[in-house]
């Protein structure tokens, strides 16, 4: 078996560095070889934040290689776009549709792309778009956000769905135990939103 | 013993850790007594993580090179130490390094020094592999956290065999990357009691001069071990028509773009091991060096007459990631260049400062006289000042340097610039890192400059970590707190010239950056507001736009809060026939921390605290 490589991509302040730490575990769960790398420091000022995850039988390099993506998560629609060329060919996305405008933007300067999930369509096929931040304050709180994006993914992964779960909740029993269940329940409702649109992609082809 | 998330980490498990984690982890194991280190991106966490351990006194000392000097006067009773800094620290240490590399040590000494190869955070790319050469000390390079916790424990151990200090090199990706490490259990270690000697710990030239044969001598026993280094690594291949010389991560790129290829795998980067690596060239055809970022080793393989290739063929900068060496292979084998995806043409996305950030108003307070002024800025979050929309920063350097830049633009401007005033802005921690030096060399030169310093209580920029000027250790006990008014006229800046101001209260603000850069002296204003990201910072109720009052002027807009949003853009003709686009505005409400900083740039008066808001509808 080779190694996997997911790309999570967003905003600084996000918690994008956190939800691949909860990966990274699910991985070592299942036994894996596992070396995770983020570029920090800047990370907090609202700035482009990825994080490379690769897993499998023996990891060298941390970072991972161009072109060889298998699986893009990307927590900002925008920031899906501006690295959905690190993709193979064959590779998926699971995307939030959550728009955050820098102030670049909204002072003038540039332009946020309009038909930023159209566009992505565009490029490569297998985009899952999960509207995580509705599903998210349904059950209460924007946070529940990462949460409902880890269960889109959990289908996604060569690592039981349940695996994933577990570290989730295991994470806020150790440190928020009052969050534990809705971030079960968040999981779970990313995880059927997730089956719903590709039930909906599947229909629509 | 207090219970810790790391210290229940139990021996020979093997627990997902990044590089500074696994360095802490060895540190504690090999029964250092003290640790001290000044935070800064990539080296940050290791001290975070030490703070965690029992039985070892950590401590973030108030610039690099007092890091340094408190580890080797623990070093001196014979005590294991350690300290850690990023590449820029270990300039700010050097002084002591040079000179307490010439006598050695007596309890184990390692500096942790961490590379930012590809600058994601730093003001340059410098090589801290140079420090070896250049003051006799060995340099160990680790590739991930395993090996940064091997090479930890191995680092003490060289120490004390040699009497010397050691460097440990680390780089960002090996500092920031997490993978398994294999720990095991503290191993508690003898203070060896002071050793009086003062032929060899005070530093007279009469007393040095007996010291270099010496360090001569140590030189030569360290070439001698580092051809039979434990941390030499051989790697087999299949084609040996190319052999790679690497190290630190870059050997790990090297392996996965070069699988074929045999691999010597250099752990201990100085001395280097000649007659290993003169055997290894032997036996392949070419002999390419991988070695992140200056032609260290491979300059000195050209002068042992060893033929190389290597940056040459390497880019000299930046990281050597697969993608790179894999373009290098390809060159090499004379085949075409792997593809490489265009990128896609999404706006840009810069670190910016927060919603609330107490830096707002005084930059936007900078950009609007920067007609005026001359700006000299220093490290810190506030360094995104030159950046949009403010653009008020002319200058920045390194730790401190706003201060002692201002003082020479002060002296030395001419022309237009000759009735600009000078300013430099300076956080907390920058200002008793490196700042106060600076500001007495003001005061004693009868400079005329205004300085803002710009106090948010936490070193911001690394993510929030105590300093003498928060009241608190890195533990989060209380510690004694500096007074930065008491502080500032002890310098010798008059009281008449010392304010300290809500950097929220914009308009206040404004009119005193205005008259003090008036005033022909030295000026100190000094802002009083919390970080946004720390527990001491409190929002207040966030504020709203009432929309049907909103005018489009964007007057908010240029203190650049990002929770400040556009929603609508129109353009029209104004009276005078010229033609005016309009931004009209909302604010996030998840975001706005009720600072008020954008209140009194707004023209039609409609930013209202949104519980007020809600009061007017109801009327209406």
């Amino acid at each position: 078996m080779s190694v996997t490589n997911i790309l999570l991509c967003g905003i600084g302040g996000q918690g994008v560095l956190t939800a691949a730490e909860l990966l990274a575990q699910a991985a070592v769960a299942e036994g894996h070889d596992v070396k995770k790398t983020e570029v920090a420091g800047m990370a907090q000022r609202g700035g482009v934040v990825t994080s490379h995850l690769r897993f499998g039988p023996r990891v060298l390099a941390p970072a991972i290689p161009p072109g060889e993506t298998d699986l893009l998560i990307g927590f900002e629609v925008a920031e899906a776009l501006r690295w959905c060329g690190e993709l193979r060919a064959g590779g998926r996305a699971v995307v939030s549709t959550l728009r955050v405008k820098p102030p670049v933007v909204h002072q003038g300067l540039f332009a946020y792309p309009e038909d930023p999930v159209g566009q992505l369509r565009g490029r490569i096929k297998g985009v899952l778009a999960i509207d995580a931040r509705t599903l998210a304050e349904d059950l209460g709180s924007m946070k529940l956000m990462n949460t409902v994006m880890l269960g889109a993914v959990a289908d996604d992964l060569p690592i039981a769905a349940e695996t994933l779960r577990a570290q989730v909740v295991a994470r806020f029993q150790a440190r928020k135990p009052a969050l534990a269940e809705v971030n079960g329940r968040a999981f779970d409702a990313g995880r059927a939103a997730a089956h719903r649109a590709r039930a909906e992609d599947a229909a629509a082809e | 013993m207090p219970v810790t998330v790391l210290n229940r980490v139990l021996a020979g498990t093997r627990p997902l850790m990044s590089g500074n984690e696994a360095v802490a982890r060895a540190v504690w194991e090999s029964g250092a007594a003290l640790a001290s280190a000044y935070p800064g991106t990539p080296s940050t966490e290791i001290l975070e993580s030490l703070a965690l351990y029992p039985d070892i006194v950590a401590q973030w000392g108030v610039n690099e090179k007092v890091a340094l000097e408190t580890a080797i006067g623990a070093s001196l009773t014979g005590a294991r130490a350690f300290c850690a800094m990023k590449h820029v620290g270990l300039n700010v240490a050097a002084d002591a390094l040079m000179s307490q590399a010439l006598a050695g040590i007596h309890g184990g000494l390692v500096i942790a020094v961490a590379d930012d190869v590809g600058l994601s955070s730093s003001q340059n790319e410098q090589d801290s592999r140079y420090w070896g050469r250049f003051a006799h000390l060995p340099v160990l390079e680790p590739a991930d956290a395993q090996e940064a916790y091997a090479f930890t424990l191995a680092a003490f151990a060289l120490s004390e065999r040699f009497h010397t200090l050691v460097i440990l090199r680390l780089t960002t990706r090996v500092c920031h990357v997490k993978a398994l490490v294999a720990t095991g259990e503290r191993q508690p270690h003898a203070s060896l009691g002071f050793a009086r000697d003062p032929k060899r710990w005070v530093m007279l030239p009469a007393h040095v001069r007996g010291m270099i044969p010496v360090q001569i001598a140590r030189d030569a026993a360290l070439a001698a071990h580092a051809e039979e280094s434990p941390l030499l690594c051989e790697l087999e291949g299949d084609d040996p028509s190319i052999g790679i010389i690497a190290s630190g991560p870059a050997a790990l790129s090297a392996r996965e773009a070069f699988p074929e290829a045999p691999l010597l795998k250099l752990g201990l980067g100085y001395p280097l091991p000649i007659e290993r690596i003169r055997a290894f060239a032997a036996g392949v055809g070419r002999l390419l060096v991988v070695e992140e970022t200056e032609p260290l080793v491979e300059t000195e393989l050209r002068a042992q007459g060893i033929a190389v290739t290597g940056k040459d063929l390497l880019p000299r900068y930046g990281e050597l990631s697969v993608a790179v060496l894999r373009g290098a292979r390809a060159r090499l084998r004379g085949e075409a260049a792997p593809a490489v995806a265009a990128p896609i043409d999404v706006f840009p996305r810069p670190p910016t400062m927060c919603p609330g950030c107490p830096h707002l108003a005084p930059f936007y307070c900078l950009s609007r006289l920067r007609g005026s002024l001359l700006i000299s800025g220093d490290i810190g979050c506030y360094t995104l000042g030159a950046g949009q929309p403010w653009q008020a920063m002319d200058a920045c350097t390194c730790m401190g340097a706003s201060l002692t830049l201002a003082n020479g633009m002060a002296v030395a401007k001419t022309g237009d610039d000759a009735e600009k005033a000078v300013v430099a802005v300076i956080g907390d921690s920058t200002f008793l890192h490196m700042g106060m030096q600076g500001l007495l060399n003001l005061v004693y030169n009868r400079a005329n400059v205004t300085v803002l310093l710009l106090d948010n209580r936490t070193v911001g920029m690394t993510g929030g970590q105590e300093h003498p000027g928060t009241g608190f250790d890195i533990h989060g006990d209380p510690a004694p707190r500096v007074d930065f008014v008491a502080l500032v006229q002890a310098l010798g800046v008059k009281a008449e010239r010392v304010h300290s101001v809500d950097p929220y209260d914009l308009p206040g603000l404004f009119k005193l950056i205005r008259s003090e850069t008036a005033v022909n002296d030295v000026s100190v204003i000094l802002t009083n507001r919390p970080c946004v990201l720390t527990d001491r910072h409190h929002s207040r109720p966030a504020l709203g736009v009432v929309e049907a009052e909103c005018t489009g002027c964007g007057g908010c807009l240029q203190v650049g809060c990002p929770a400040i949003q556009v929603v609508r853009r129109d353009r029209v003709m104004t009276p005078s026939g010229r033609e005016k686009e309009r931004a009209f505005v909302t604010i996030d409400s998840a975001f706005c921390t009720g600072c008020n900083a954008c209140v009194g740039l707004c023209a039609p008066k409609c930013i209202q605290p949104l519980a007020a808001m809600s009061e007017r509808c109801e009327g209406v």
